[in-house]
């Protein structure tokens, strides 16, 4: 029997075998005894052989155990004051929501930089510490559970996509963390979540729409189809958009709902009835390229009018092939991705930090185009938690209900170097903030923003009050 | 949008998944005929036939024809090449022992996902198509003036839709003299049907082994190559069209060919059918449950002859 299982066993495994017995029975006696200082020696050479990945791993389990058989040196090692505020940034870096991730994170990096520079917030440095959730709102919720219990962070922030919010925010009441989000979505102002979750970096669906929707009847047409994503966001559109467009005298009269996962649309666009007089898209996921390519060839040269939320471009060169059809055609921007002329210095100045050209694509490669419309909500958002944290003295967890209760305070918010897309209103009420709409046309394959909206064009009947949930 | 023009266009839809799926399909049937292998990472290997594609053209300059054509070359090669080292480093070494293979399959899908999103990343990048003019199709009426020829809107496709038909269909004859025509397909036939006896003739089965591992992947990347100018190329597109091979597999009958292909073209046409008439989740659970049908009262496949 012994005989044959040693017949079985293959090199590799041997030697597997022998480098973990070896290196998880030395390592862990030495170093619990001598510290992390100690450890940081033992590895460097080791780390230096050529035996590489083994044992970087067996090593690494070693220095792991004996860093956590000294809890509490570490923390009594540093001055209370300087350590760092943890900020958990729930990421998109995979999954349906990469491209957004991706921006979210120079912009969350940039931003920080900002913070930092300027001396951090209550003179202490800002930290991120950055998770991916896979666009998944199981994953997002083990991520909160992660930063609260893990890895202590203070606060958290950052997410884009409505589902994974929803997801998210139950854990965020749970654990009584601060959960700052920049998704959009209508989720927060109706009173769907709970009070630690806030947005007050960007505007939401709703306030969009029905700042829009006057627009799109009075220039475009009263006539509409919708095509929009089949999960809360999408239906946050549906709802409020056809809601809206009714008031203006005109109707919807076709919804395609299409599942973001999606990657092939010519299949849904027949369900467009011929009197439509305007599309209305708004499409996200990794296949907005297809997706807007495949309804230029559908349409041919005799289309309707179109109008667009940028999503259904968001980090898509205009100028893809394909897109031809797009000239003359409107979108929503949440923030202009063109540097138009009328710029502001504070948004010359953002883009330059995170470092975005004037055509809205990395100063580094010109063909990693920006998710401009949504990501300038992440810089806003950090700016809010350091406003908030400073006006009510944060020190720590303990503070998390008085950091809560002071950005509830506040309110206007004015075009500046913190808030870079334009001026805000934040109703404490709904923990939700309102804002600038801008509407462009595609005109020589570029976005120039023809009508801004006014911040009260947006607003809508309150329908919940946070501030009278309790802690 | 009319019934006729409608379906026409579903129709079309149809056929160009259809044809991308054939190809993928026959790659995994071929594999599991001739190995007994069930191959879960043959998505992975469809994608990494998209990523190869994307990163060939990429890397050519001139004409995006040029990169087509190179990536067409180039992609199925190197991810047959990879498929047959997959084979010689771990299905050899599990000695093709059907549960092992499965679980070690499991684990290459996993290998060559997350590789590739460490590399390649996650977001979707296109490729150019060669060509692509967008073709108007004419659609007839009996109006007021008798028989009329209109152009309804949004009736159409465009000419490269039309040649991933076309070069599905060539590719697929190519296969079938493969198998039928050459010493190679006679090799790979006979260890299909007796892996000892055809030992015994002389034919080095592990040589076959290696090559058909390849051979499957490499038509798996080639319907991705074709497929990536309309879709893009991204990590996780390698879900759908194992799924949609398995269910074509399965209903085709495990390792017919003939029988592949028709039960690909039937479940491309009817998902492009009702996707469009109905919903595209009505098409899944319609081909689910077909292949629950065909498991409980067919279990050989509509071709497939019955194990002895």
């Amino acid at each position: 029997m012994l005989a044959v299982q040693r017949m079985r066993q293959n090199p590799l495994d041997k030697l597997f075998v022998r480098i973990q017995t070896h290196f998880t029975a030395k390592a862990t006696g030495w170093q619990i005894r001598r510290g992390t200082e100690m450890a940081k020696k033992l590895i460097k050479p080791i780390l230096d052989t050529r035996r590489g990945v083994l044992q970087k791993m067996a090593v690494g389990a070693g220095a792991l155990a004996g860093a956590s058989a000294m809890p509490g040196l570490m923390r009594y090692a540093q001055a209370q004051s300087s350590e760092p505020i943890k900020i958990g940034f729930q990421c998109h870096k995979t999954g349906i929501g990469a491209a957004y991730g991706r921006w979210y994170e120079r912009t969350s990096d940039a931003a920080v930089a900002r913070i930092n520079d300027m001396g951090g917030i209550n003179g202490r440095p800002v930290e991120l510490v950055i998770e991916d959730d896979g666009t998944d709102p199981k994953r997002g919720a083990e991520v909160l559970e992660k930063f609260a219990k893990q890895s202590n962070c203070d606060v958290a922030f950052g997410t884009l996509f409505s589902h994974v919010v929803i997801g998210s925010a139950p854990t965020a009441g749970e654990l009584k963390l601060p959960y700052f989000v920049v998704s959009e979505g209508h989720h927060v102002a109706s009173g769907m979540l709970n009070r630690y979750t806030l947005q007050p970096g960007i505007t939401d669906v709703r306030s969009q729409v029905i700042a829009m929707a006057p627009f799109v009847a009075d220039n475009l047409g009263k006539k509409v189809t919708m095509i929009f994503p089949d999960f809360a966001f999408g239906h946050d559109h549906r709802d409020y958009f056809s809601a809206a467009i009714k008031e203006q005298g005109g109707e919807v009269i076709e919804m395609i709902a299409i599942p973001p996962t999606e990657t092939s649309f010519t299949k849904y666009f027949p369900k467009i009835p011929r009197e439509t007089e305007v599309i209305y898209h708004v499409m996200v996921g990794p296949a907005v390229l297809t997706f807007v390519k495949e309804m230029g060839e559908f349409f041919g040269s005799n289309k309707p009018e179109i109008f667009g939320f940028i999503d259904s471009l968001e980090a898509v060169d205009i100028n893809s092939p394909g897109l031809e059809f797009l000239e003359g055609t409107y979108f929503w921007e949440g923030n202009p991705r063109y540097a138009q002329a009328d710029q502001t210095s504070f948004d010359k100045n953002y883009r330059e930090a995170v470092g975005v050209n004037d055509q809205g694509s990395s100063v580094t490669d010109s063909s990693d185009i920006s998710t401009y419309a949504h990501m300038f909500g992440c810089w806003e958002t950090l700016n809010v938690i350091k406003k908030g944290m400073e006006s009510c003295d944060y020190k720590g967890p303990d503070d998390r209900p008085a950091l809560i209760e002071a950005v509830e305070a506040m309110t206007d918010m004015p075009a500046s170097d913190d808030h870079p897309q334009g001026t805000k209103e934040f109703n404490g009420k709904t923990h939700q903030a309102f804002g600038h709409q801008y509407i462009s046309q595609v005109k020589d394959k570029k976005l120039n923003v023809v009508h801004t909206t006014p911040i009260e064009a947006g607003y809508y009947p309150d329908e919940v009050d946070y501030t009278k949930q309790p802690f | 949008m009319d019934f006729g023009p409608y379906l026409l266009l579903a129709s079309l839809e149809g056929a160009v998944m259809a044809a991308v799926l054939a190809l993928t399909a026959v790659g995994l049937s071929i594999v599991f005929g001739v190995m007994r292998v069930v191959n879960v990472a043959h998505g992975e290997f469809f994608m990494l036939g998209a990523v190869f594609a994307w990163w060939v053209a990429s890397w050519a300059v001139g004409h995006p024809a040029i990169g087509f054509v190179l990536a067409l070359v180039l992609a199925p090669i190197l991810v047959g090449l990879i498929a047959s080292a997959a084979d010689m480093i771990v299905l050899k070494r599990v000695e093709y022992d059907p549960e092992r293979t499965i679980v070690a399959t499991i684990g290459l899908l996993y290998i060559i996902q997350q590789v590739t999103l460490m590399t390649f990343g996650p977001e979707a990048r296109p490729v150019q198509p060669p060509f692509n003019q967008r073709l108007a199709l004419p659609w007839f009426e009996f109006g007021e003036n008798g028989f009329e020829i209109i152009w309804p809107w949004g009736l159409g496709t465009t000419s490269y839709k039309l040649f991933v038909i076309a070069a599905a269909i060539a590719i697929l004859l190519a296969v079938w003299a493969l198998m039928s025509r050459t010493k190679l397909g006679l090799y790979m036939r006979a260890t299909q049907l007796d892996r000892q006896m055809a030992q015994a003739f002389g034919i080095n089965v592990e040589r076959v082994y290696v090559s058909v591992f390849g051979f499957g992947a490499g038509l798996a990347a080639l319907g991705a190559v074709l497929i990536v100018p309309i879709q893009q190329a991204h990590y996780l597109m390698g879900g759908d069209p194992l799924l949609l091979s398995f269910i074509v597999v399965i209903i085709g009958g495990l390792g017919s060919l003939s029988g592949t292909v028709v039960a690909a073209v039937l479940i491309g046409m009817s998902d492009g059918v009702i996707s469009m008439f109905f919903s595209p989740t009505l098409a899944k659970i319609l081909s689910t449950l077909l292949v629950a049908f065909i498991l409980i009262f067919r279990p050989q496949g509509l071709f497939g002859k019955r194990a002895a």
